[in-house]
């Protein structure tokens, strides 16, 4: 960064930077400016122009956040000129977006309409240009709805999905007043290259990018007499839904989230922590099968390194851009499918249910796994494994309608059978947390011995780096891993599909030679993930994996091969990881799909 | 032609007197300060609109470290009633090629590029032809200069100097966030001097007969002479050099058909005159109204009587709505309120209270709009509605 | 590879794999093709390693960059203020009358598209129009009608383009 300067905001003087913009700067000294199109995760467009601030001696107003500051300028950011002007782009954003708010998703958490609302927009100058647009609204996709008719054109889902994903879905297409948010040749979401993250969505300020919600349905369900209706929570889930029921920003509500769904009037209420932890028994035996045929048996059909299949996000992105790696894929079904695969099996012989009677509910921080529940080959039940996905937004609502208090409801404790976790389970929800997990039971596997880190905190593998490389040597295994003595295990975790690509790209290349490969499609893992609250932002989701780990480190249990339940499935039913009924249940094939 | 010179007509540009050749020669041994003063002594701005001055442009360029630099000359001229560009490319394109050349030895660039519109696409081959005959004698007298046409497809906005760069780097044509400017930062994040055709031409000019010779044509502030492209309700539409700081009365004297009622100056992005104040105006850089603003520079539209105001404005808009990036609010809708607004208020739809409230925004546009053509709506927009508002509702 | 693949694998051949080179290539497919199908602009996304929704989102900013099928002849019009004064209209409906086609139209037999744009930079020669990469100025009913004759009769023969 360059040298301090001076500068006057609103006739104080801030001592800055030099190159911090005059968004930044105003920020730092609590003068608080609008934004629109600006958000931390994304380049600086400066196209909204809500953001304009008067710089004394210049007639045109300039974008604070597009702007740095420079030595000795004098900056208002309320004067009658800003004021006016700040207000008139908003008039003239809403003339040009659907302000039909009270029958908005977003009514109530919405930019524009806080905008509108903070400005007094109580006029009506302009003319509604929504009725000259014909626009359609794309409900195809079973995860996210695009109604170009509330798009404020910011850009900032494109950004999104360019800078963050590298996936590239939406585009900005044609120009002037036909200018518009859109995929290629304008086709709908679910046919062209999307992963479903919902990145888009967290990062709408408006109603034009939202989940397709199911909370009808789920009512539906709840209501009906002749259903058990079970529920499975994700690790992410318990560190992110507070925020929209009142809570701090990384506040843990675990007990109080399972209370709100027993009064929601689910029948079971019981965690995806505990299929976390089942994959972790699965996916780490195949992990080391994988290692015994490539060093032991040199099978050349080996694919290594074998990278994570959790995220559905992922999976989608490498169908469509590297359909010629999907044998490097775990086979594991993720935990939410794993977990509903089991709900209609397991759960229903042990609690003597009809698994048609059965309707599966999982709570998620994504907007995947909406998309993941409903691919074809997820019916290894018999049934649809998993009928309806919420994201963390759609409970909080859920929970809101039951008019329950949440900040007043007592800890409840999960359902038992498929409700034990440890803090292994938990930490799925954070960039790493597989790893991590993976690593606390497949050295300990091999070796007899805890992971050499102290208090089980792997941490070269956590924090928020965008790619992050660790290493494990394996000294002094058991008698039957001993093709692994001296071998050091090479991993490799990426978060964010734009770092998934950079860990592709280098895997395909061939520099570097990892063993495993854990990627999340969203930014800080699950608990960055597009069905979280709004807003996100560095600061937030830094928060909510504080918490996670926290969760972890406040569990008694925490190595996935110690869970009680996961034992008790493998003794009851299961018999062995990576057998038969394993194979059957948890375990499942990819598409290859068109990268155009 | 007449011979009641009020005007006073020039003959540089077209002028083929002197060969290219000898003036690159003379020039490339020239040190870059030096040419950089000449220019700078020349008070040249820059032709396209703006007005930025020239040598200012190159020196600030020539001051940044930098293995890689460019210079492009911009012909995406798309402003209505402009012409001249065309004319120049077509008629003496070596003074153009000539000039990006001596650019490209004071900033110590290697590599030009001429950004064409798609609708001159008739001109490149010739021009192609030209600038391997240039290139040949560069290579003759060891200059390493290459010039590459690039060509447009059909948007305005890309003769916004950024957009410009967007567009030559493969992407949608819009403008960036300013700063960085281009000297500092323009195409592909490199120093370049992005100068108007007709710029390039007279920098050629003053390369050829020194400064002075310039300097000494015009008024204060606005030195040297202009090409005009005249159109509209006029006997004689064409080009036209004339020196600069000429009064728009002794302009509509001599282009005029005898019943002007308006002249459009500086194209849909300039000002509208209207006939009460033509004595007042000069044409220049400076001077009680200025008349020249991006992103044109010279387009005379004259309108008689027969004209509706209305439906100018009405034109204008359309352009606007249609040529806007669409990325920033004010430009994409201010420009669409506009229209609508104005066709409203002569329907009965909305008030005449309607056009102060359409004033205001064209304002806000001005004072918010990411880029000139936002910036510039307001021009026409408002010194039509304010000297013909009766057209506006009747 | 079809057609397409091939023009565009040699486009890219011809001026590189660059983003940069993204517009030559556009407008290397329209100058053959008269427009970019779906399947070029997948050809020019795959070759140049950029994804398709760019190539979409960048060709549409372009309105010289069809996207829609055109006919042999692109017609484009100069609705800008000059040719409206001069009498763009009375050109156009002439154009509409003879050749049975509105604006934004081609003929059934793919002969001809007709389309407006705007400023050609001829506003001293008003009315004008562009056909393909030619531009006829001055323009009247009768003229524009003589003009549109010879490139029937030249169509009829199976002539060259009118480039």
């Amino acid at each position: 960064m360059g040298k301090n300067i001076k500068i006057t905001i609103n006739g104080e003087v801030v001592e800055i930077n030099e190159g911090t913009s005059i968004l930044d700067a105003a920020h730092q000294v609590g003068v608080i400016i609008p934004t629109l199109c600006y958000h931390k995760d994304l380049c600086v467009a400066g196209n909204c122009r809500v953001c304009v601030v008067e710089v004394a001696g210049q007639k045109r107003l300039s974008p604070s956040c597009a702007t740095p500051c420079e030595d000795g300028m004098e900056i208002y950011t309320n004067s009658v000129k800003v004021r006016n002007s700040r207000k008139h782009i908003i008039e003239l954003l809403l003339s040009e977006h659907n302000a039909d708010c009270t029958r908005c998703y977003k009514n109530g958490k919405c930019e524009l309409q806080k905008l509108a609302s903070d400005y007094k927009v109580m006029t009506d100058d302009f003319i509604p240009l929504v009725p000259f647009k014909h626009y359609t609204i794309d409900m195809f996709s079973p995860s996210i709805i695009k109604d170009d008719s509330k798009c404020i054109r910011c850009q900032r889902c494109v950004r999104t999905c360019a800078e963050l994903q590298g996936v590239n879905a939406l585009t900005v297409a044609y120009k002037g007043d036909q200018m518009k948010i859109t995929t290629f040749f304008e086709k709908a979401m679910n046919e062209v290259v999307c992963t479903n993250c919902g990145q888009c969505i967290i990062h709408c300020p408006t109603g034009a990018l939202v989940e397709r919600n199911y909370i009808e349905e789920v009512w539906a369900a709840i209501t009906d007499k002749t259903k058990h209706v079970i529920v499975q929570t994700a690790p992410a889930v318990r560190v992110a839904l507070g925020e929209e029921l009142g809570f701090e920003v990384g506040t843990r509500i675990t007990g109080k989230m399972v209370a709100a769904l027993k009064r929601l009037g689910f029948d079971t209420v019981m965690d995806t922590d505990f299929t976390a932890d089942l994959t972790i028994m699965e996916e780490g035996t195949e992990l080391l099968s994988r290692l015994k045929r490539a060093l032991v048996d040199h099978d050349p059909e080996v694919k290594l390194p074998m990278a994570t299949s959790c995220s559905p996000g992922w999976i989608k992105y490498i169908e469509h851009m590297y359909p010629d790696y999907l044998g490097h894929l775990s086979t594991c079904k993720s935990p939410q499918q794993m977990f509903g695969a089991l709900a209609k099996t397991y759960y229903a012989q042990a609690r003597n249910l009809r698994p048609e009677n059965i309707v599966s509910v999982s709570i998620m921080p994504c907007t995947a796994k909406k998309f993941e529940a409903n691919r074809p080959e997820m019916h290894d039940s018999g049934y649809r494994d998993v009928d309806y996905v919420l994201t963390t937004r759609e409970l909080a609502i859920m929970i809101k309608q039951a008019g329950i208090d949440f900040m007043k409801l007592n800890d409840m404790k999960f359902d038992r059978l498929m409700g034990e976790s440890t803090g292994a389970g938990v930490i799925f929800g954070a960039t790493g947390g597989v790893m991590e997990a993976a690593l606390r039971t497949a050295y300990e596997l091999v070796t007899g011995r805890e992971v050499p880190f102290e208090g089980l905190n792997i941490l070269p593998v956590r924090g928020m780096e965008g790619v992050k490389e660790a290493s494990v040597l394996i000294e002094k295994p058991l008698k039957e891993w001993s093709f692994l003595d001296g071998v050091t295990l090479k991993c490799v975790i990426a978060h964010g599909l734009v770092n998934a690509k950079k860990v592709m790209d280098s895997v395909i290349s061939g520099e570097v030679n990892y063993h495993f490969i854990e990627i999340m499609a969203c930014p800080g893992g699950c608990l960055g993930g597009g069905g979280q609250p709004i807003p996100t932002s560095p600061e937030i989701r830094a928060k909510r994996a504080a918490a996670i780990y926290a969760e972890d480190t406040g569990m008694p249990l925490r190595k996935s091969h110690v869970n009680p339940e996961v034992l008790k499935i493998y003794n009851d039913f299961l018999i062995k990881p990576l057998g038969e009924k394993s194979h059957h249940l948890l375990h499942t094939t990819y598409t290859a799909r068109k990268r155009y | 032609m007449e011979t009641n010179y009020q005007l006073k007509r020039a003959d540089f540009i077209f002028k083929n007197e002197n060969d290219w050749k000898e003036v690159l020669k003379k020039n490339i041994n020239r040190p870059p300060h030096e040419l950089i003063n000449e220019l700078i002594s020349s008070e040249l701005k820059g032709r396209g609109g703006a007005g930025f001055p020239t040598g200012l442009k190159w020196k600030l360029s020539a001051e940044v470290k930098s293995d890689i630099k460019y210079v492009i000359c911009n012909a995406d001229e798309g402003e209505p009633g402009t012409f001249k560009d065309r004319e120049i490319l077509s008629l003496v394109p070596f003074k153009v090629l000539t000039a990006m050349a001596i650019c490209g030895h004071v900033v110590g660039a290697k590599e030009g590029y001429i950004y064409l519109r798609g609708e001159y696409f008739f001109l490149k081959p010739e021009l192609n032809k030209a600038i391997s005959e240039f290139e040949h004698y560069c290579k003759e007298i060891n200059l390493d200069f290459t010039i590459r046409i690039f060509m447009g497809s059909g948007a305005y906005i890309c003769g916004e100097e950024t957009a410009l760069f967007e567009s030559m780097e493969g992407k949608r044509g819009e403008p960036r966030n300013k700063p960085p400017y281009p000297a500092i930062s323009g195409y592909m994040n490199k120093p370049t001097v992005i100068n108007n055709v007709e710029t390039l031409a007279h920098a050629y000019t003053i390369f050829t007969y020194g400064a002075k010779r310039f300097y000494d044509l015009g008024v204060q502030y606005s030195r040297g002479t202009k090409l005009f492209s005249v159109s509209g309700d006029t006997p004689k539409p064409g080009i036209y050099e004339l020196e600069l700081g000429m009064s728009l009365t002794d302009f509509v004297n001599d282009f005029g058909d005898g019943d002007t009622k308006a002249v459009q100056v500086g194209g849909a992005s300039g000002f509208l005159v209207p006939r009460k104040r033509f004595a007042e105006t000069t044409i220049g850089y400076e001077g009680k109204l200025i008349g020249i603003s991006l992103p044109t520079g010279g387009s005379m539209m004259l309108f008689n009587s027969s004209r509706s105001m209305f439906n100018v404005l009405d034109n204008y808009l359309e352009f606007f709505r249609e040529e806007s990036c669409g990325q920033c609010t004010p430009c994409r809708v201010g420009c669409q309120q506009l229209l609508k607004g104005i066709k409203a208020v002569k329907t009965g739809e909305k008030n005449a209270q309607h056009l102060d409230k359409l004033l205001r925004l064209a304002e806000t546009m001005q004072f918010t709009a990411k880029c000139g053509l936002g910036q510039s709506v307001a021009n026409s927009f408002s010194s039509i509605v304010e000297n013909f508002r009766e057209e506006m509702i009747y | 590879m079809n057609t397409s693949a091939t023009l565009v694998k040699n486009l890219a051949d011809q001026y590189g794999r660059s983003r940069n080179n993204l517009l030559p290539i556009l407008q290397g497919v329209v100058e053959q093709e008269k427009y970019l199908s779906e399947s070029s602009m997948i050809e020019i996304a795959r070759e140049l390693d950029i994804p398709a929704s760019e190539v979409y989102g960048t060709a549409t900013f372009y309105s010289f960059l069809e996207h829609k099928k055109m006919g042999r002849y692109i017609i484009r019009i100069c609705k800008t203020i000059t040719c409206s004064m001069k009498g763009k209209n009375q050109v156009l409906l002439a154009i509409q009358d003879m050749l049975k086609i509105d604006v934004g139209e081609t003929t059934p037999d793919g002969t001809f598209s007709l389309l407006q744009t705007n400023c050609l930079g001829f506003c001293h020669k008003a009315p004008t129009m562009l056909i393909n990469n030619d531009v006829y100025t001055d323009l009247t009913p009768e003229k524009v009608r003589g003009i549109l004759s010879q490139y029937l009769t030249k169509n009829k023969e199976g002539g060259q383009d009118g480039n």
